[in-house]
């Protein structure tokens, strides 16, 4: 099986390049994913530098760009990609090495949207209440791994890195907003407010179409958008 | 190499739900931590945790405290330390609204509570019917547990080294823990961080074994650690297995599954467990459903055309409350097998899961070791807690749900007894000159240069050694076999060699730091299972299938210097409440 790896080390590379790799076709088993073929890789030549842990799709460490989409490694079956599989950084971000972006920005995104539960209230001694309906409303919103697959597909993040906030931020945010328990509405979209962080997102959808979770980032922006509306009229 | 030397109050190793749980309630007393972790910290294993974590708060069914207790001391098989578990079962009700006042989504019953869902090993009135003690987040309840404690050390501006990997930790002559030498993993840059106490929360150590639940990372790097500077780890013999992986390829089915209605099948389609378990069924302790399926396999009742697995059925229930209940699983399933479990049963076999074993600490999170004052002396500044230590709750056999509670309520204990511990040691304790030497000799070690073995043939061979002679089943015999191999792959560790000498993200150098401590973990791992002649919770020997009160009921610990093996007493008195005596376990 071939593959075209992007590598790049700034210790001897000047510039990146596209490696030629090859795995025998006897190593490949039925059912195989493109992770269990990168360690293979790496067993064949350990400089091949990428990011991996729990290799079933939960941990979020091995996002990477598969045949010009973005996915986790982990959980693309071999069988479904085209020859040679062509694996590249996530784009939009600094390449630290080979496979590995520096995701600083994309923590810095996550971190400017207050993620946390903020609730004034005296603590109950027991559970704070929250009804079934309630409660499914956080539903395709608290699965996030921050993969950053999705705002590194996003065209309005690679031209606004530093002022749109992104799906995956954006889409933490509503997280929050939805939930019942929290407080901090107001303060929620005060933060959002402006021509950039929130309401770049032109609804392009790159975001929905390779989200590894199934989640849906352009309708939660969609719907902090109908809230703010809603509040200012 | 440059280094760079920082002080805190307190250094964490690890990310995951123990690390940030102290974190957090470290941070939130104004203490100044510095929290270390080789991956992101939402990327630590807690995440992978799916069913939920267990505490008597009685939302469906009668509960309380006391009987949670009694089944995770039997659960143990009556190895865990009932002042320790008293403790953790008195605390998790407590633990676990602390939780959902940081914000963790859990599911929810009608009128609004937290919902709990049954689980093995539980039941009402000491070994009465069914008990409903496992509180959800759907099947991602680690996840859920995991985001929402990193969220609230954001709020709690709590100092994170992300991908920095810890290399050794740093005693002086007295004993006292001094911090730990850490690399920057993305420049390859050294960091002192000089520490008053240190928390181990590294997690465990699924690694040695070939299949296996466990993410990459769980290397056992903090017991290595621990290791390497004398200290003994307990109870190494008892390693979990899950019954229920997906065959061949390890991913965990959380016992969820089962709780929510699912059972087991072998290939003449007999439902098992009602030979292995009459009452509690598929429902039983873990030790006990995995031995019931590798006792089908063996005698030539698994499916499948190798029959090297069982079957699980969900195909009985209702296809959309499944989906509800149950959303990871059947995307994992999806996603690995390619059907839908609400309507084709699942291949599982026994995978490892659990190190029930580890750092031997006390219920307040001090490391404890035998000294010249009696077997459980603490060591000055060290903590640990988690699945990394040993305090020890789960002893033979953990029940599930009992992990993430173990994690919330020790990370949680051990930082208050810092917090306790900084206010009479207001000063870093002075840094003796050679205080780096085995340190950096270590990371040395890795630049040698030329041909050699590769890191990842090696662990290859470890990895497959240990399933083949350390697994479900054993006897003298192929645990003295699997001693002689794994110490024989201990000596060509020396022969190993990097070709990539690198600084820059360099995994390479990581991995093969990983497998010095995988290597030392599973030493431990075999040496402790061929010291211990008898059969207790998930450590059964065909040769000594008893369990032996008389001279067994003890803790066993293994010692690095001599790789020699010998043992301290269980604590068997709880806290408040009359101890539980050792019983046969039926279930």
């Amino acid at each position: 099986m071939k593959f075209s790896i992007y590598r790049y080390h700034p210790e001897h590379d000047t510039a990146p390049s596209m490696q030629a790799m090859e795995l025998d076709d006897a190593l490949i088993k039925p059912g195989m994913m493109l992770l269990d073929a990168l360690l293979l890789l790496k067993a064949q030549d350990e400089s091949l530098t990428f990011r991996r842990s729990c290799g079933e799709g939960v941990c979020g460490s091995d996002g990477m760009n598969i045949n010009g989409r973005n996915a986790l490694a982990c959980i693309t079956p071999l069988s479904e990609l085209k020859t040679p599989i062509e694996v590249r950084p996530m784009p939009g971000l600094p390449v630290i090495r080979d496979l590995v972006v520096d995701l600083e920005p994309f923590y810095r995104q996550y971190r400017a949207v207050t993620p946390y539960l903020v609730n004034h209230d005296p603590e109950p001694e027991v559970e704070r209440r929250q009804s079934p309906a309630d409660r499914e409303q956080l539903d395709g919103l608290y699965e996030c791994i921050l993969c950053a697959c999705c705002t590194t597909s996003c065209p309005s993040f690679w031209w606004n890195p530093d002022k749109f906030l992104g799906p995956a931020a954006l889409l933490q945010s509503w997280r929050f907003l939805a939930d019942s328990r929290d407080q901090a509405t107001d303060q929620r979209l005060a933060d959002l407010d402006g021509p950039f962080k929130l309401f770049r997102c032109h609804t392009i959808m790159n975001c929905v179409e390779v989200c590894p979770k199934g989640l849906n980032p352009t309708r939660a922006i969609g719907r902090i958008k109908e809230l703010m509306l809603k509040r200012s009229t | 190499m440059e280094l760079t030397r920082r002080k805190f109050d307190t250094l964490i190793i690890g990310a995951g739900g123990g690390g940030l749980r102290a974190a957090l309630q470290l941070a939130s007393a104004e203490a100044h931590v510095a929290v270390v972790s080789k991956v992101f910290p939402t990327r630590s294993h807690t995440v992978a945790a799916q069913g939920g974590v267990n505490a008597a708060l009685a939302n469906v069914r009668p509960d309380n405290w006391h009987w949670h207790m009694f089944d995770t001391v039997k659960g143990s098989d009556y190895l865990g330390d009932q002042d320790a578990i008293e403790y953790m079962c008195r605390a998790a009700p407590q633990a676990v609204y602390e939780l959902e006042h940081f914000g963790v989504p859990f599911s929810r019953l009608d009128d609004g509570r937290i919902y709990q869902r049954q689980f093995g090993g539980q039941s009402m009135n000491f070994g009465g019917g069914q008990a409903a003690r496992t509180c959800a987040a759907a099947d991602r309840t680690g996840h859920a547990i995991l985001q929402s404690l990193y969220q609230q050390n954001i709020r709690a501006k709590t100092h994170f080294f992300d991908e920095y990997f810890a290399i050794d930790l740093v005693r002086d002559g007295e004993g006292c823990l001094l911090g730990a030498l850490v690399m920057a993993i993305a420049s390859g840059e050294l960091m002192l961080i000089e520490a008053k106490t240190t928390l181990i929360a590294t997690g465990g150590v699924g690694q040695i074994f070939r299949t296996n639940t466990n993410a990459l990372i769980n290397t056992g790097d903090g017991m290595a650690m621990a290791l390497r500077v004398g200290i003994p780890l307990q109870d190494m013999e008892f390693f979990q297995f899950h019954p229920t992986g997906i065959a061949g390829k390890g991913m965990l089915i959380s016992e969820a599954v089962r709780g929510e209605g699912g059972y087991l099948v072998n290939a003449e389609g007999e439902r098992f467990m009602e030979r292995y378990a009459p009452h509690a069924l598929d429902l039983a302790s873990r030790d006990v459903v995995s031995r019931a399926i590798a006792t089908e396999v063996r005698e030539g009742r698994g499916c499948g055309p190798r029959k090297d697995h069982v079957l699980l059925k969900l195909d009985h229930l209702d296809a959309d409350t499944v989906h509800k209940r149950l959303p990871g699983i059947c995307d994992m399933v999806r996603t690995f097998l390619g059907f839908d479990p609400a309507h084709t049963p699942i291949p599982v076999a026994p995978t490892a899961h659990y190190t029930m074993g580890g750092i031997p600490t006390n219920r307040f999170g001090q490391v404890v070791v035998p000294e010249k004052h009696g077997p459980e002396e603490p060591v000055p500044g060290l903590y640990a807690a988690g699945e990394c230590a040993c305090v020890s709750v789960h002893g033979a056999n953990r029940l599930g749900g009992n992990s993430l509670l173990d994690i919330i309520v020790f990370g949680r204990a051990a930082a208050n007894h810092i917090i306790e511990y900084l206010r009479e040691n207001r000063y870093h304790r002075p840094f003796p000159d050679d205080g780096l030497d085995a340190p950096m000799a270590r990371l040395a070690r890795w630049e040698q240069q030329g041909d050699g073995e590769t890191v990842d043939a090696l662990r290859g061979e470890l990895q497959q050694v240990m399933e083949a002679d350390c697994g479900v089943f054993r006897t003298e015999a192929v645990l003295t076999d699997g001693l002689r191999k794994v110490s024989a792959l201990a000596e060509r560790l020396a022969d190993v060699r990097l070709r990539d000498h690198s600084r820059l993200f360099n995994t390479a150098r990581i991995e093969a730091m990983e497998l010095e401590n995988l290597m030392d973990c599973a030493l431990a791992t075999v040496a402790a299972a061929l010291a211990r002649q008898e059969s207790r919770g998930a450590h059964t020997r065909i040769d000594y299938p008893k369990r032996d009160d008389v001279h067994w009921l003890r803790h066993s610990l293994y010692h690095r210097a001599n790789r020699s093996v010998d043992s301290k007493p269980v604590r068997t008195r709880p806290m408040t409440v009359d101890s539980f005596p050792p019983k046969e376990r039926v279930y």
